[in-house]
């Protein structure tokens, strides 16, 4: 018997019913979740099966959706809300960056936060330089949020579920352009919010690549396998906390490191990242770590301009020559 | 128009000397807090809410244990008037160990959970969204709390002013929006900012009712806020309140109030709100020696509360990385 596959997009909105199911704290809001099941479809039949009590539409009033996350989060209740374009985030980043990562911080611990923010992440989609971006970045700074980044169904259902049992305000970033992307669910599997997971094996060279990403860089061990050098693929999947044990472990075997994003390299978590490598571990590297990301623009429109902003397989297979090579 | 009362039976003197006590103490320690600052005790900036205090006596005196309350940077005397024990909200704004928010948040963040007060939000609007949160949490739980949202007349030209009256208006909720129409936003008179004069007129824009009060009046603000609270409980949704009153002091300790036309603070410093309420009550039959004696045992409690702060000691260093994450 095969392993039943379902979609990325499945696997989201499972995840969420059966929190609704398991706990009637737990409540969901934003633009178009209700009676349309999202923009994205991602909440599609929740508001039939577990009513508009429980499953609301609101107004488009960004502020006014985090807001009240963090008002319902006071009272006990499980909020899990949606912002849809992870860019919309600009609108309400006071909510985000200033109300929900500080308030249980400045109260001295008085409150908890376990607001759980979905946000549709990523490039490829053609949809332009604001309804594109990977805004995991823009929140790297602000400590008090946890940072998640599925690529897998199965990741994207056990961390949804991970986030929302979490009492900490978790931003779920969900890729655009996974959403129809099919894999097995992982029924016993639970995956806990901060561990990366080793995606393919190797001992030449560790590529570290999330969401979209992990595919191009798996598209690159490839290409890099049939030239004779053999990568390790790691899936961060929590950019905070990072696991950068599981990290280090791969650069302590392979001596090279490449971190391959969807977004220019500063105040980026590849940046992040290899600063961290190198101030703990820089007798580990045998070349120096590089960075695969977009370029230092926003993101353009036409398809050729977008595919050639993305880091591409070959774009990343070429570093990881270079860096063999050094 | 706004509403006029005065205490009419031995019930509301009963009222009444509770209130002047409570205006009195809020008035003793701000006082306090203008000579911390001289004394270097105090870091960073304050506002205080000297000549404001009837609005927050008179509001939160009309909720019941189990409302909530969220207000501003200016909101020592909300806090206070919620029940906050004067020695840790001393504490607190000289950064003391025991101070209500261990040291971590300040004079701008003062909260108390443990009574109802959710926090003070040092970003202008930004707590109206979470009040909604709160309000709506209380429906969802069945409980007939209601939440209480303390706001400047500057707070009402930013957006999140707007989003949260929407979405209050449209879900609903059990809220008392109250806005302390100070007449000035910051440094600015509000008609350099603002093209209208009654900002309780912006409550039609949300279909709420707009309520004006003379906010110098304590029990005026009581009766107000009484009928919009027992509105919001009932479950006929939210009251945006005008309270009109007088910022005796500049915006914040750095701002000597150079701006105000001659004569305006006299005017309405013959019409202190603990000046007013005293010759009610003498009005009423209340004895001068009694006031004298209230007068005297509130000065001696903040005196005390303020010595016990002092000696208080800092918070331990350690104690900076806790309560981040929950």
């Amino acid at each position: 018997m095969g392993v039943t596959e379902i979609t990325y997009r499945q696997a989201i909105t499972r995840a969420m019913a059966d929190e609704l199911a398991a706990d009637e704290r737990v409540i969901v809001f934003g633009e178009d979740v209700g009676a349309a099941g999202g923009v994205f479809k991602a909440t599609e039949g929740l508001q039939e099966r577990f009513g508009p009590q429980r499953v609301l539409d609101t107004p488009i009033s960004e502020q006014a959706i985090v807001g009240a996350a963090i008002g319902c989060a006071l009272r006990g209740l499980r909020p899990v809300i949606e912002i849809m374009f992870a860019d919309f985030a600009g609108v309400c980043f006071d909510q985000l960056g200033n109300e929900l990562a500080k308030y249980r911080y400045m109260t001295d611990g008085q409150v908890t936060l376990g607001v759980t923010v979905r946000l549709a992440n990523g490039a490829g989609g053609g949809f332009g330089a604001q309804h594109s971006q990977s805004v995991e970045n823009w929140f790297l700074n602000i400590p008090g949020i946890k940072i998640v980044t599925p690529a897998t169904p199965r990741d994207a259902y056990w961390l949804l579920r991970s986030a929302i049992a979490d009492p900490n305000p978790v931003l779920y970033l969900e890729h655009k352009n996974l959403y129809n992307s099919a894999g097995p669910l992982g029924e016993a599997e639970p995956v806990p919010i901060g561990s990366a997971s080793v995606v393919r094996d190797g001992g030449d060279i560790t590529l570290v690549a999330s969401q979209q990403m992990r595919y191009r860089a798996l598209e690159a061990a490839d290409l890099l396998a049939a030239r004779g050098i053999f990568a390790e693929v790691i899936d961060p999947r929590t950019m905070v906390p990072l696991d950068l044990a599981t990290i280090t472990a791969s650069v302590a075997k392979t001596g090279r490191l490449i971190c391959v994003q969807e977004c220019s390299a500063g105040g980026s978590w590849g940046a992040t990242l290899i600063a961290a490598v190198v101030a703990e571990n820089l007798e580990l590297l045998d070349a120096p770590p590089r960075l695969v990301g977009g370029d230092e623009t926003p993101i353009p429109y036409a398809g050729e301009l977008e595919a050639q902003w993305l880091p591409s397989a070959e774009r990343i297979a070429c570093a990881a020559e270079l860096s063999v090579a050094y | 128009m706004a509403s006029q009362s005065s205490p009419a039976d031995p019930l509301d003197l009963v009222l009444g000397l509770r209130f002047f006590e409570q205006m009195l103490r809020t008035r003793n320690l701000e006082d306090e807090v203008q000579r911390l600052f001289t004394d270097g005790l105090v870091r960073g900036t304050t506002h205080l809410c000297q000549g404001q205090e009837a609005v927050s006596v008179g509001v939160c005196g009309a909720l019941s244990p189990g409302d909530t309350m969220t207000c501003t940077y200016r909101g020592h005397g909300a806090v206070l008037a919620m029940g906050a024990p004067p020695d840790q909200v001393f504490g607190e704004i000289m950064g003391k160990a025991n101070g209500l928010c261990g040291g971590k948040g300040g004079s701008m963040h003062l909260t108390d959970v443990r009574i109802g007060a959710y926090g003070s939000f040092a970003i202008v609007g930004a707590h109206l969204p979470i009040s909604v949160g709160l309000a709506f949490a209380s429906r969802y739980l069945d409980s007939d709390s209601v939440s209480a949202c303390f706001f400047g007349d500057g707070a009402t030209n930013i957006g999140a002013f707007h989003e949260a009256l929407n979405l209050a208006s449209l879900w609903k909720v059990p809220a008392v929006f109250v806005c302390e129409n100070n007449l000035y936003g910051e440094y600015s008179p509000q008609p350099l900012t603002t093209p209208i004069e009654r900002l309780a007129d912006r409550a039609a824009a949300y279909a709420m009712p707009g309520v004006v009060v003379d906010g110098n009046d304590v029990f005026a603000v009581h009766e107000t806020a009484c009928e919009a609270i027992a509105r919001a409980r009932s479950g006929l949704g939210p009251t945006l309140i005008e309270a009109l009153t007088y910022r005796q002091v500049g915006h914040s300790r750095s701002d000597p109030a150079k701006y105000r036309p001659e004569g305006e603070l006299e005017q309405w410093l013959a019409r202190d709100p603990i000046l007013l309420l005293e010759h009610a009550l003498l009005e009423q039959g209340v004895a001068a020696a009694d006031l004298e004696v209230r007068r005297r045992a509130i000065a001696e409690e903040v005196t005390e509360a303020l010595e016990r702060a002092k000696s208080w000691s800092a918070p331990a260093l350690e104690s900076r990385l806790e309560n981040v994450w929950a």
